[in-house]
């Protein structure tokens, strides 16, 4: 029935679309974002669409320093500057803070020009450097709604410690906090050194079950997660 | 396309295809075949209810607190209270637990227009209030003779902490309880599983084994337009 109405409306339009219809025309675009974990927030979110070619990040190459600074400490500042930068469409912080598990965010974002391409990415917290990332989806140039499952991804920069000491600068060993107030103390730590010091995807949380000693500060009864961590809805409201 | 039709022809075969599909839905009866299979390692499901539903209908949303009956299914592994929900339309329940590598067959008919949505729902028994399925799952689309496969996540109804305590579990790992109205999980909301650590992965003293582990996805829907 939608397809019956778009063919109709390209009919009667058909005169006019050669000139209205280039590839630079902008796009409206309703970005649905949701936290699929129980017991992970997500820092704020940086929300981009950029031309090809550009990445927050990509699998299997170091991050940039922009990007250890979100995924270690939550900060998309350097992120957003960068993406700035290139000209791209970028949402920053939709939220208005930290994303709790189960927590949706909607928000409408205005593509322009060749910015075909959307990347997202926030840190996992607690973590010692995992975010959840999308790398250059192409965007949908169809009207209609579209849904993406996101993994979580590991930066490659920090040892995953699982120690809580409140360290979130870019080299500093150890996680932040937990906002879920579940997190332990006194732990000796899982590992202290990261052998794959590329993006790749987090093989996840450890955790054990002692509040007050054991290797890690993490619960792992609470603090780990299965892969999706989050949902992913765009909704085009126009053809591109 | 455009260049080889004029606006008339299109105008003319989309009316055509436009009738086609008010009569379609004019009390012509539509059946669905569903087929389930348990893709776990281990872990049972219970008996699984499906049932055809309209728009303005689901059996949980992520990121809000499970209705009592979403709980009774997730904790207990009876789905009775949620087809209670909607008792006058199309549905299914098994009648015994869907074992790992098993499949069920069955087939809902309607011939409501408006009952265009298919959810599907069993609980993991071997967790706390873990449960699999889908969510209003869209059917208009879907042609005589045409399938499309669903392969679910493994959701936390949010109302059981994951303690994996001996006695707090219902499936055969444990054999404890079921449904209980008290709720406290640390997140009190529908989200996905993280799922269960089990002792042999360091939680000493969980009733789990790593048999009851799982990942994403747990179960496979397949659903065929007749």
């Amino acid at each position: 029935m939608k397809k019956l109405i778009i063919a109709l409306s390209i009919a009667s339009a058909s005169p006019m679309m050669a000139t209205v219809l280039n590839p630079a025309m902008a796009q409206d675009l309703n970005i649905q974002f949701t936290n699929l974990t129980h017991g992970s927030h997500f820092t704020p979110l940086i929300v981009s669409a950029h031309s090809e070619g550009q990445h927050l990040f990509e699998v299997n190459t170091a991050a940039s320093g922009s990007l250890q600074a979100m995924a270690e400490g939550g900060d998309i500042s350097g992120l957003v500057n960068e993406m700035n930068a290139l000209n791209a469409d970028t949402t920053e912080n939709p939220a208005g803070g930290l994303m709790a598990p189960g927590q949706s965010v909607s928000f409408d974002m205005t593509t322009q020009n060749d910015n075909d391409y959307l990347s997202m990415a926030a840190m996992i917290l607690p973590t010692n450097d995992g975010f959840v990332g999308l790398d250059a989806l192409p965007i949908p140039k169809k009207k209609g709604t579209y849904t993406y499952y996101l993994n979580g991804y590991d930066a490659g920069t920090e040892a995953n410690d699982e120690i809580i000491n409140g360290a979130g600068a870019p080299g500093a060993p150890g996680v932040p906090a937990d906002p879920l107030g579940q997190g332990g103390t006194g732990a000796s730590g899982v590992i202290n050194f990261e052998s794959n010091t590329s993006v790749h995807i987090h093989r996840g949380v450890i955790g054990d079950t002692d509040a007050t000693g054991g290797i890690s500060d993490l619960d792992s009864r609470i603090h780990r997660w299965l892969n999706p961590v989050a949902r992913l809805v765009i909704e085009v409201k126009q053809e591109k | 396309m455009k260049s080889f039709h004029s606006p008339d022809l299109l105008k003319l075969s989309s009316l055509a295809l436009l009738m086609g599909s008010l009569m379609a839905c004019n009390n012509s009866p539509r059946e669905y075949q569903v087929s389930i299979t348990n893709i776990t390692h281990g872990q049972p499901v219970s008996p699984p209810i499906a049932l055809l539903h309209k728009a303005d209908f689901s059996l949980w949303k992520i990121g809000e607190a499970a209705s009592d009956a979403l709980e009774r299914m997730a904790e207990g592994g009876d789905g009775s209270a949620l087809l209670a929900l909607r008792d006058s339309n199309p549905q299914y329940q098994a009648d015994a637990p869907l074992a790992p590598g098993a499949s069920i067959d069955f087939s809902l008919t309607t011939t409501r227009g408006g009952f265009n949505r298919l959810s599907v729902a069993g609980m993991l028994v071997n967790t706390n209030d873990g449960f699999s399925g889908i969510n209003a799952i869209e059917l208009s689309e879907l042609k005589p003779g045409q399938s499309t496969v669903y392969y679910s996540h493994t959701y936390d109804a949010g109302t059981e902490l994951n303690s994996e305590l001996t006695g707090t579990i219902p499936g055969p790992a444990d054999g404890g309880e079921g449904y209980n109205a008290t709720r406290d999980d640390v997140t009190a909301v529908v989200t996905l599983h993280s799922g269960v650590v089990s002792s042999d992965d360091g939680h000493m003293i969980s009733t789990l084994s790593s048999a009851d582990r799982f990942d994403n996805p747990s179960l496979k829907i397949v659903v065929t337009a007749l």
